[in-house]
């Protein structure tokens, strides 16, 4: 994972709200009645929201952080699945978040200060109304890409299976080897791993993002110790819980049910990951591996577009042209980076490398995310 | 669907509230804060200087023609928007789908059109692409090397410069972030350039503002008045060069960090000295008021001349460089500090010309070689630019003439 972007799972974040609370007070009550957005008031100790009940389909939640720390704004289904989320809410603003909620129990949740379980309030969502995937097309394309992310789970638990055993063995080079590669298929599909809360950050948390109180773990603590602490000796229990946590997020992506609507924000995240942490070197800052995980990024993002494409062919097809080119110059910019079966490392990379790399990920990335609009149908 | 201005759609935003949207809409009323965006010139030349800028320089990425005329089009499109205070996108910040990015990035929602011009020119490389080399101006030459330089290469020129000025630091910021965006695959940033506090008067309404050094800077500067003087120093005029480019202007940015810490330790009489002027009324040296004409000749008690030998407004001045004059359209910048804790602050300096080579080149040249100033100025940027004529019409777009 990243930072805490969770973006696939629905999130969309309006500025709407912005201008309602410079506006003054009556105008949510108003269009609450009006069938608008759900208000919810945030504060440091509370989080009000509007109703507890909606109609299945889309719900717009308009909230407002009246408290004084920065604060996010949750919906789960059962287990902590991350239905949607908007995040960093400054004090004083107001965002709106848009998500598509099948029938069904959930929780609503504030988090002030962005941290622990958050402050939480149960939402039922009544009737059926019909989802997106009514769509024969939009059915099809959520069928392909959950075949991809079959495959690219076996592969992810196959492979991550070795790397904690080489570890376990305390065979340094065939950890060095396996730790990219095990990685590609996490990346891969990372935005489905992010909507399952907790596990993400569990398998691919970086230190700084290590909740006070718990183990700084997973994928990068092993790097750490690979590359930087030179010394695994200690790491076996480390490794253990990774695949305990592989297994565990493998099992629930299999079963997950995605919307069309998820495939198109996932293939945006997958970029957004690449401009913020491969690009700068963050990710894999011990290793410098980050090219592998840039790699796989892209390939997962067009993936997801693959699996729309029969759809946006037919409602969109100048974006289909536009978005051939772009991935194509992207992976023309990266391809210069080859280095044997792998990639070179990011420290090998001039800064005008990482600008070329930079501006074809922008070039790819402003028309993807049109796509979620197209696939919305509106 | 039919644009809305900002102000409208916040109007439409706040439903149940409008009143404070209301009310500030009423507060524009019958303000003339928006600039024509149309006209015989480019705005934000001879426009009052305003009191901001945000400039960018962008290298041309695609090798696509047709592609830069579509991104030509866009931004001309998107600039005519936002000078008359409207989103960037014909659908607006908030008015769109919930599931689409919104086509303008919405910090300027609610701001006033604030004055906001934006001026777009052509750098001397991009002509040896899309088959542009007969278009190429024989002036639009990289500019000379000058004595002391100390260029950052990656500060330096670029293909296309945007110069968006208003005056509230917010529209500009917007109008140049919008641009960028619409420009992505096309165009990649270079460098750009955060300016407060215009260094220049540019019309004799304004009142000469005084650069970090604390001293009134542009008091002698071409003004919109001049009719004569702009069509002689500003415009380039038929037969200047190629066509495309009759009714433009020839732009040269430096970015010249001022070693302000060294300054400040300096006396007054020094500082006079070196600037040639008085530091209170902008008087120059051995006259009373600001606009008084420069007294080259009179010498003081020790028979040495009021006004030194080396000082810059002697240097600068028309009468001592043929008669050369430009538009001066500079402002101040502080970008944060130095790993040495010193103020990383200095002048942004834009001058608009006829020809460089009869005015920027050869007073730079002179400033160069003896201006007792440089002890405290480093040049670390510079970049020329063809800016084209103003826009005819709604159908008219930025580079028309150069690309049609």
């Amino acid at each position: 994972m990243r930072t805490t972007h969770r973006l696939f799972a629905l999130a969309t974040a309006g500025v709407l709200g912005a201008s309602l609370t410079a506006c003054g007070s009556d105008s949510a009550t108003t269009e609450t009645d009006g069938g608008g957005p759900i208000t919810v008031s945030a504060t440091d100790t509370g989080c009000e929201v509007a109703t507890t009940t909606v109609n299945a389909g889309t719900s717009v939640f308009a909230i407002s952080n009246k408290g004084q720390k920065v604060t996010e704004f949750y919906v789960y289904a059962a287990g902590d699945r991350v239905m949607a989320e908007v995040e960093n809410i400054a004090p004083g603003l107001s965002r709106n978040l848009h998500v598509e909620l099948p029938a069904g129990t959930y929780e609503t949740a504030c988090k002030p200060g962005m941290i622990g379980k958050g402050i939480r309030g149960p939402l039922t969502v009544e009737g059926s109304a019909a989802p997106l995937t009514d769509d024969a097309a939009l059915l099809a394309a959520t069928e392909s890409y959950q075949r991809y992310v079959k495959s690219q789970t076996a592969a992810l638990l196959e492979k991550t299976t070795e790397f904690v055993q080489a570890v376990k063995d305390g065979k340094i080079d065939e950890a060095k080897a396996l730790f990219p590669v095990a990685r590609t298929y996490w990346e891969r599909i990372e935005p489905v791993a992010e909507i399952f809360g907790d596990l993400d950050p569990r398998i691919d948390g970086r230190e700084e993002v290590t909740e006070e109180g718990l183990t700084f773990g997973g994928f990068h603590r092993i790097e750490k110790d690979l590359w930087e602490t030179k010394d695994i000796s200690k790491s076996g229990p480390i490794a253990d819980q990774l695949l305990t946590d592989v297994k565990e997020i493998v099992t629930k992506a299999n079963a997950e049910k995605l919307s069309p609507l998820q495939l198109a924000n996932g293939a945006k995240a997958l970029l957004d990951e690449v401009a913020s942490g491969k690009i700068t070197g963050e990710e894999d800052r011990y290793s410098h591996t980050d090219l592998w995980d840039f790699n796989a990024n892209i390939e997962g993002s067009k993936a997801a577009i693959a699996s729309l494409r029969p759809v946006l062919e037919e409602r969109d097809p100048e974006l289909v042209k536009t978005l051939d080119t772009e991935f194509a110059n992207v992976d023309t910019a990266l391809s210069a980076h080859r280095s044997g079966d792998g990639w070179k490392l990011h420290t090998d990379l001039t800064e005008a490398d990482l600008k070329t790399l930079s501006d074809a990920i922008n070039a790819l990335a402003e028309p993807i995310s049109k796509v979620a609009a197209v696939v919305s149908g509106k | 669907m039919t644009p809305l201005s900002r102000r409208r759609a916040l109007t439409l935003a706040g439903v149940g509230a409008a009143g404070l949207s209301l009310a500030a809409d009423r507060g524009l009323i019958g303000k003339s804060d928006e600039i024509p965006f149309l006209g015989q010139y480019q705005a934000g030349i001879v426009t009052p200087a305003q009191d901001r800028l945000h400039f960018v320089a962008l290298d041309v990425t695609t090798r696509d023609r047709d592609r830069l005329i579509k991104l030509l089009k866009d931004w001309t499109a998107a600039a005519a928007r936002m000078t008359a205070g409207r989103d960037a996108g014909e659908i607006g910040a908030v008015a769109g789908i919930p599931e689409a990015p919104p086509d303008d990035t919405g910090e300027a929602l609610g701001l006033p059109p604030a004055h906001l011009t934006i001026t777009i020119g052509f750098g001397p490389a991009l002509f040896d692409r899309f088959g542009l080399s007969a278009q190429r101006p024989a002036a639009l030459e990289e500019l000379p090397r000058f004595t002391g330089d100390t260029l950052d290469a990656a500060l330096s020129g670029g293909d296309i410069a945007i110069q968006a000025c208003a005056d509230d630091p917010q529209v500009a910021v917007h109008a140049v972030r919008n641009l960028i965006r619409i420009g992505m695959g096309a165009v990649s940033v270079r460098w750009s350039q955060l300016g407060f506090g215009r260094t220049s008067s540019t019309s004799t309404g304004q009142a000469t503002p005084r650069n970090l050094f604390g001293f009134k800077d542009g008091t002698r500067n071409l003004k919109a008045e001049e009719t004569d003087a702009l069509r002689d120093h500003l415009w380039v005029q038929p037969g200047d060069g190629p066509e495309w480019l009759t009714g433009g202007s020839y732009l040269v940015t430096r970015k010249i960090r001022m070693l302000i810490e060294t300054w400040d330790r300096s006396s007054l009489t020094e500082q006079e000295t070196i600037v040639g002027r008085y530091k209170g009324s902008g008087a120059p040296l051995g006259t009373s008021g600001e606009f008084d004409e420069v007294d080259f000749d009179s010498v003081g008690a020790d028979g040495q001349p009021l006004l030194p030998a080396t000082s810059h407004v002697r240097l600068a001045h028309p009468d001592t460089n043929s008669g050369a004059r430009m538009l001066r359209r500079g402002y101040n910048f502080v970008d944060g500090s130095d790993g040495l804790g010193r103020l990383n602050a200095g002048l942004f300096f834009i001058a608009y010309q006829r020809d460089p080579r009869t005015a920027f080149i050869p007073v730079q040249r002179s400033l160069a070689a003896r201006d007792e100033m440089n002890e405290y100025l480093r040049h670390v940027s510079s970049a020329l630019f063809a800016c084209p004529p103003g826009l005819s019409g709604p159908e008219d777009y930025w580079g028309r003439a150069l690309f049609g």
